[in-house]
């Protein structure tokens, strides 16, 4: 690790302001993809802006159809929610297969969505919910959050403060896991909102996507056997040693069509 | 056997200290004034050193010193010596490369050291690492086992010409060609026996300190009994007296065979301390770990059998190739074949074998014993055979191995282990019945209805268990009651404290919590001391405790006669007391007077303290064995293995503990398991980098992965040994992955798939299927 200032924010405005000061900073939530990172010597940041004390960043909470997750909410606590489980099951069941206890008492949702990792669960969350990312300048749709490997709208210095989860009338998610690390080959959410279907995969390629065939075959008949012969165009994805770009296609399909049956059950 | 004697399930002393956070690991040594190393790791599989300059990094702050290889090899520090020894059919023997410290004009690895930084802290020492400039010219670099002996292959080591360091066979190949030739069936197949990296708990570590005043360096580090590897440092590398060293091991979170090496890092941080006039302390990131302990495995074989009409086996022909790394380490080279791999055979009565290895360089990470060392690797191949043997005579796997199998003992095989004792047919029918194997076809149409395939497949296996032939043990009673074991042994995890306890239970009659294990000093360890790998403790270690007991005893004898005034030729000694004639002392008292020289015999001394240097005679290896039944379900849409129902009967002689053998069964079983389904060490093939060198991207297996294990024993007590015990450490390593393949490949009979390569991870099995699927099925 290199050395950095070490600075904790009391509020979303003196976070902003501390990183804006600061020549490199970065933003510390759970610290589950930050420290190794900086125990690697992989980042060198100047400062590390730590988030987790600001009480305005916690909390879950259902207004009407929406259900709000504050940026530093921990995945246990997403996992372990009632209310989660009454609006969203299916996101409980997300948050709780993510890492290990010790990873899902730390890593927050705000730093798993602003992290990006194209293996991580949640991008597959907020796009197949069609989630709204709030951020404190503006509020970014789901469809335009997410934009590369690693990569997404957010500005630099721009903090994440909520993700607003419209609530669906079913969803399901299913991930295939990584026999190492966990991480998803491929995981996908379903939902199905009136006769509007969202299906948003993440592990397969360099960032979470929708596959609108499948939705569009879902939104006439909310099967599996409706998208048994959809195919994701496997050079789209990524291929690597823990999974070809060919396998995660296929996986697209199965891991979907499975999602869909977890909806319905 | 009384309460706490041979044979009963104790549970482990060691564990509520260990369980509880009371264990104390090397790490947690913290000397006064210490100051901190790190290894400068070389970032190329294969590169030449044009230049090192250290001129930066020395004026860093906090940092005291930097060593390259230069300083090594001026100061008259030895290459790291490889004592295996082999020849070639043509008498030519093991090329053996040295073997510096540090890397001298190239480093021929990733991760090899290449500088070793010494700082007032860890930080400090890798801001410093990073000012060393290094002028390095990359060269093609080759890591790929199958291909190592090509013509074409990039040279390791440019003097040698090819990568082949040895050549072994144990005869002329025309031998056998002939048999297949007129043999009425034959087959053939292509396997890899993957590499594996050991991964203890506890990373590397090591802490050492110089004192002028008494010219003694003393070296903490985990390891599986130090004296062989602190001896090689004084003896072959430092060139000092091996008193004026000393090694201490304290518990040690691992061994698995990996740890018993004599590391560079441990040369260079014996060396250093005397350099220095501050204690050192070094520990490895799981990262280094990855690429400073040795691995396991990594063999590439053609496998051939050839059958008699009955389906009895008349030859076997087994080709390997064994990826010994850029350098060899103690036993890499030989393992496949003097080593572990002398138990080819394994269970079948092979009337002729021609066995070739061919031990070859890399730009890898050197290998060497893990878990099995060598015997995973040719049960491996013996399950394969005989399960194709079965399908080309359309046989059960059951049958093609109860015609093939050694039924009478002692059975001296081709490669000239004499097999002591055994019940093979006896074991395979106890597991067919534990596992119920007649209830499968019940099982697997249950599976079908939820769309899974279900497969059922055995691993029968024989291991070659002891090791070196000596090991030296010492009790002794202690003035205040204690009883003192300095072991030559070294238990890292497998429960000597307890075992060793019952035992002077057994024969001494002694409370077993009175008795104390001292271990892993080099100070206080006997001077035969040689320490634990090969499933060895219990027949080695165990052995000598008896021997070591029924001296005490004979001491005893003359101490309690003295006492009753009776004749020492009329004392009887049972279950802790002496008995002549009327009266009777017990041991407590006898231990007590040893302590009181005016109440010994004329002549005597005490106390009762009795060292028992155990030599094994001939070829006494001992021969554990047993069968492995595993039910695996197939996903057939996301090529997902899956065991749902594991049996495994072990027959590894007298259960001393029936508890810990369990213990040993599964830690081995879990091993083996991860071989064959999980853990998959990826280098790339154009750079030589290891790409899976973390948790993130090198599978362990989880305690998810698995059923409830059914573990049984079937004991044929070894004639050879006064315990009848055999090995039982490295048993489950042996039989899982054979019967995990066979368990997916007979669920995936359907598709008509002959071999898939461990790991069978999901991707490989859905290929596998896809390929079938299209007619060209592997
Ligand atoms: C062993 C292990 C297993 C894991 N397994 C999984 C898994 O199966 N699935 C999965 O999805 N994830 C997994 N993770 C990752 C985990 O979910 C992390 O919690 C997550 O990736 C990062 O969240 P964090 O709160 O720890 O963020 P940090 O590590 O603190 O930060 C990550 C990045 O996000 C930025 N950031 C953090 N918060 C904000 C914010 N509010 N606004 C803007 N930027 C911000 C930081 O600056 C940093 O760049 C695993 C991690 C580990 C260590």
């Amino acid at each position: 690790m290199y050395n950095f200032e070490y600075r904790r924010a009391q509020s979303v405005a003196e976070a902003a302001k501390l990183i804006k000061e600061a020549d490199d900073g970065k933003i510390l939530a759970g610290g589950m993809t930050l420290i190794p990172t900086l125990k690697q010597r992989l980042a060198q940041p100047s400062d590390l802006i730590d988030i987790g004390k600001i009480a305005e960043l916690k909390g879950i909470s259902v207004s009407g159809k929406t259900l709000t997750i504050k940026a530093m909410t921990r995945h246990f606590d997403v996992h372990s929610s009632p209310e989660v489980k009454k609006a969203i099951p299916a996101l409980a069941v997300l948050a709780g297969g993510i890492g290990d206890p010790s990873v899902r008492h730390r890593g927050t949702i705000g730093g798993s969505t602003a992290n990006a990792d194209p293996a991580a669960d949640y991008p597959a969350g907020i796009v197949g919910l069609g989630a709204t990312i709030e951020t404190n300048k503006r509020k970014i749709a789901a469809d335009d959050f997410f934009t590369g490997l690693f990569e997404t709208a957010l500005e630099p210095g721009e903090l994440i403060i909520a993700v607003h989860f419209p609530i669906p009338d079913k969803a399901g998610y299913l991930k295939f896991a990584h026999l190492a690390s966990g991480y998803a080959t491929c995981g996908v959410m379903v939902s199905k909102t009136g006769n509007q279907v969202r299906v948003g995969v993440t592990g397969a390629g360099p960032n979470a996507f929708r596959v609108p065939e499948m939705e569009a075959a879902l939104a006439k008949t909310f099967t599996p056997d409706a998208i048994a012969n959809i195919k994701y165009p496997a050079d789209e994805l990524l291929s690597d040693m823990h999974a070809s770009a060919e396998y995660r296609a296929h996986l697209v399909t199965v891991i979907a069509k499975r999602a869909v049956a977890a909806a319905l059950a | 056997m009384g309460q706490y004697g041979i044979g009963q399930p104790i549970r482990r002393k060691e564990d509520a200290r260990l369980l509880t956070g009371n264990g104390r690991y090397t790490d947690d040594v913290n000397l006064d004034g210490q100051v901190y190393v790190y290894f400068l790791r070389s970032p190329y599989a294969h590169a030449k050193i044009n230049a090192i300059d250290t001129t930066d990094a020395l004026a860093a702050p906090g940092v005291i010193a930097i060593y390259t290889s230069a300083d090594i090899i001026a100061d008259g520090v030895k290459p790291i010596p490889c004592e295996a020894n082999a020849k070639s059919l043509k008498g030519v023997p093991l090329f053996k490369p040295p073997r510096h410290a540090l890397a001298f004009e190239r480093v021929r690895y990733a991760g090899e050291p290449v500088a070793m930084i010494i700082a007032e802290s860890v930080n400090a020492g890798k801001d410093a690492s990073e000012l060393i400039q290094i002028d390095y010219e990359e060269l093609p670099a080759i890591a790929d086992t199958s291909r190592l002996a090509d013509a074409d292959a990039p040279l390791v080591w440019d003097t040698l010409g090819s990568n082949v360091g040895l050549h072994w066979e144990t005869q002329e190949s025309a031998v056998s060609e002939a048999i297949f030739k007129s043999a009425h069936k034959t087959v053939e197949l292509k396997l890899l026996n993957n590499r594996l990296v050991g991964n203890p708990m506890e990373p590397r570590c090591a802490v050492s300190e110089h004192d002028p005043k008494t010219g003694r360096t003393t070296l903490y580090a985990p390891s599986q009994g130090g004296r062989r590897v602190i001896n090689a440092i004084a003896k072959e590398i430092l060139n000092v007296p091996p008193q004026s060293l000393r090694m201490i091991s304290l518990d040690t979170g691992g061994g698995f065979g990996i740890r018993s090496k004599t590391y560079p890092e441990l040369v260079l941080m014996v060396w250093a301390a005397r350099k220095q006039t501050r204690p050192l302390k070094w520990r490895a990131d799981r990262g280094e770990t990855f690429v400073s302990d040795v691995h396991g495995r990594d063999q590439s074989t053609k496998a051939s059998a050839a059958f008699d009409k009955d389906g009895k086996l008349l030859a076997v022909r087994n080709e390997t190739i064994v990826n010994v790394g850029a350098y060899l380490s103690e036993n890499g080279a030989i393992l496949a074949m003097m080593g572990g791999g002398k138990i080819m055979g394994t269970a079948y009565d092979v009337p002729v074998l021609y066995f070739s290895v061919k031990s070859c360089f890399s730009n890898t990470v050197p290998t060497d014993t893990y878990r099995g060392a060598g015997r995973p690797e040719v049960n491996f191949i013996m399950e394969r055979l005989m399960e194709l043997g079965a399908q080309a005579f359309g046989i059960s796997s059951i049958e093609m191995r109860k015609r093939n199998f050694i039924r009478e003992f002692p059975y001296k095989t081709q490669m000239g282990c004499l097999i002591d004792s055994g019940d093979f047919p006896g074991t395979l029918d106890m597991t067919l019945d534990k596992g119920d194997y007649a209830g499968f076809e019940k099982r697997k149409a249950e599976s079908k209805a939820r769309g899974k395939l279900r497969g059922i497949g055995i691993g029968y296996y024989v291991e070659g268990a002891g090791g070196r032939p000596v090991e030296e043990m010492r009790v002794r009673f202690e003035k205040d009651g204690k009883v003192k074991i300095f072991a030559g042994t070294f238990s890292h995890g497998q429960g000597h404290d307890t075992v060793y306890s019952q035992l002077l239970n057994e024969y001494l009659g002694v409370d077993a919590s009175k008795v104390e294990l001292i271990q892993g000093d080099s100070d206080t360890s006997p001077k035969g001391a040689v320490g634990t790998f090969g499933s060895r403790s219990s027949m080695m270690g165990g052995v000598a405790i008896k021997r070591a007991s029924e001296a005490i005893v004979e001491k005893g004898k003359k101490i309690a006669g003295h006492l009753m005034q009776t004749e020492p030729s009329k004392v009887t000694f049972k279950e802790g007391v002496f008995h002549g004639g009327t009266s009777s002392v017990t041991l407590e008292v006898v231990a007590r007077a040893a302590q009181d020289p005016s109440k010994l015999p004329e002549g005597m001394e005490g106390p009762l303290d009795e060292s028992y240097y155990y030599e094994r005679q001939g070829e006494s290896q001992n021969f554990p064995n047993g069968c492995h039944l595993i039910e695996a379900e197939v996903d057939p849409d996301t090529g997902t293995v899956e065991i749902v129902k594991f049996t495994a009967i072990d027959d590894c002689g007298t259960v001393l503990n029936p508890l810990i053998v369990d213990g040993q069964v599964l830690g081995g079983i879990a091993q083996g398991i991860g071989q064959a389904l999980v853990e998959n060490t990826i280098f790339d093939n154009e750079t030589g980098q290891l790409l899976t060198a973390s948790f993130m991207d090198y599978g362990m297996p989880r305690a998810s992965d698995f059923p409830m294990i059914g573990i049984h024993f079937n004991s044929v007590p070894s004639p050879t040994n006064d315990l009848g015990v055999k090995g039982a450490g490295e048993a489950g390593a042996c039989g899982a992955p054979p019967a995990l393949v066979h368990a997916a490949l007979d669920a995936l009979k359907e598709y008509g798939i002959r071999h898939i390569d461990m790991p069978l991870t999901p991707e490989k099995v859905w290929r596998a299927i896809q390929a079938a699927k299209s007619g060209k099925a592997a």
